[in-house]
């Protein structure tokens, strides 16, 4: 997915969570690619996959990659923690979208930097349940 | 009563050299009921999914994973493992209610 500007604004709900795993760093951009459906037919499960660029190393991995959604009822999405044990930072899951909206992923490097993407998954068929 | 969690099903490689990186996939039957949902009477159904699921070789966490409700029912999560040497793997997924279900799977090196 093409990744949206990092400028454009999150809800309030999405931007606190963003700011709780910022800890006041700077994300960077790159680094990350999130993959989903251009058009996802059903909210309800969405299949995504999220890769890193990292070599994985003990001596520079990625520590945890956070996933929020921008207009769900909470942006909470999941947060994987990885080793370098793992040998390669991508994750595959399903996600419940209640509506066309941005994802967002933040990944955390074992140096303390963070790197940042969102993308846009359009959603014919939302799911949350309600 | 917490809902029940489903016999989990993990798929690995069939031939595994060493220092591959290989996918290790999962899946567990769960409702993972959001919190969102209401009844027929209006009442809210309450929140009750898997919230942690843990990938342990060798007696040491590899790989975890923090779900929220926004995970979909029936969790799949999949994640990359550097097969360096043979062993036992444990995977646990835990619930809210903190009851948890565990698998163990050999890794056997080809």
């Amino acid at each position: 997915l093409a990744p949206v500007p990092a400028s454009a604004t999150l809800s309030a709900a999405a931007q606190a969570a963003v700011d709780r795993v910022r800890n006041n760093r700077t994300p960077q951009e790159g680094r990350i690619v999130l993959r989903a459906p251009p058009i996802a037919e059903n909210g309800n499960t969405v299949p995504i996959t999220i890769s890193v660029e990292s070599p994985m190393t003990a001596a520079d991995h990625v520590t945890r990659i956070h996933v929020f959604a921008d207009k769900n009822p909470t942006p909470d999405v999941a947060t994987f923690h990885l080793t370098p044990a793992c040998g390669r930072a991508q994750v595959d899951t399903r996600i419940r979208l209640s509506q066309t909206q941005d994802v967002i992923v933040l990944a955390e490097m074992s140096d303390g930097s963070l790197y940042m993407t969102r993308a846009e998954v359009k959603v014919t068929i939302g799911g949350c349940g309600g | 009563m917490a809902a029940p969690i489903g016999q989990p099903r993990v798929r690995l490689p069939a031939q595994i050299r060493a220092g591959e990186v290989i996918e290790i996939r999962t899946l567990v039957s769960h409702v993972m009921e959001t919190g969102q949902r209401r009844d027929q009477s209006g009442a809210v159904i309450p929140r009750d999914i898997i919230r942690r699921f843990e990938a342990k070789f060798e007696g040491q966490t590899v790989f975890a994973m923090d779900l929220a409700p926004a995970i979909s029912a029936n969790p799949y999560i999949a994640f990359q493992f550097k097969a360096e040497r043979p062993g036992r793997f444990e995977f646990t997924w835990t619930n809210d209610a903190g009851e948890s279900r565990s698998v163990t799977q050999e890794l056997k090196l080809a």
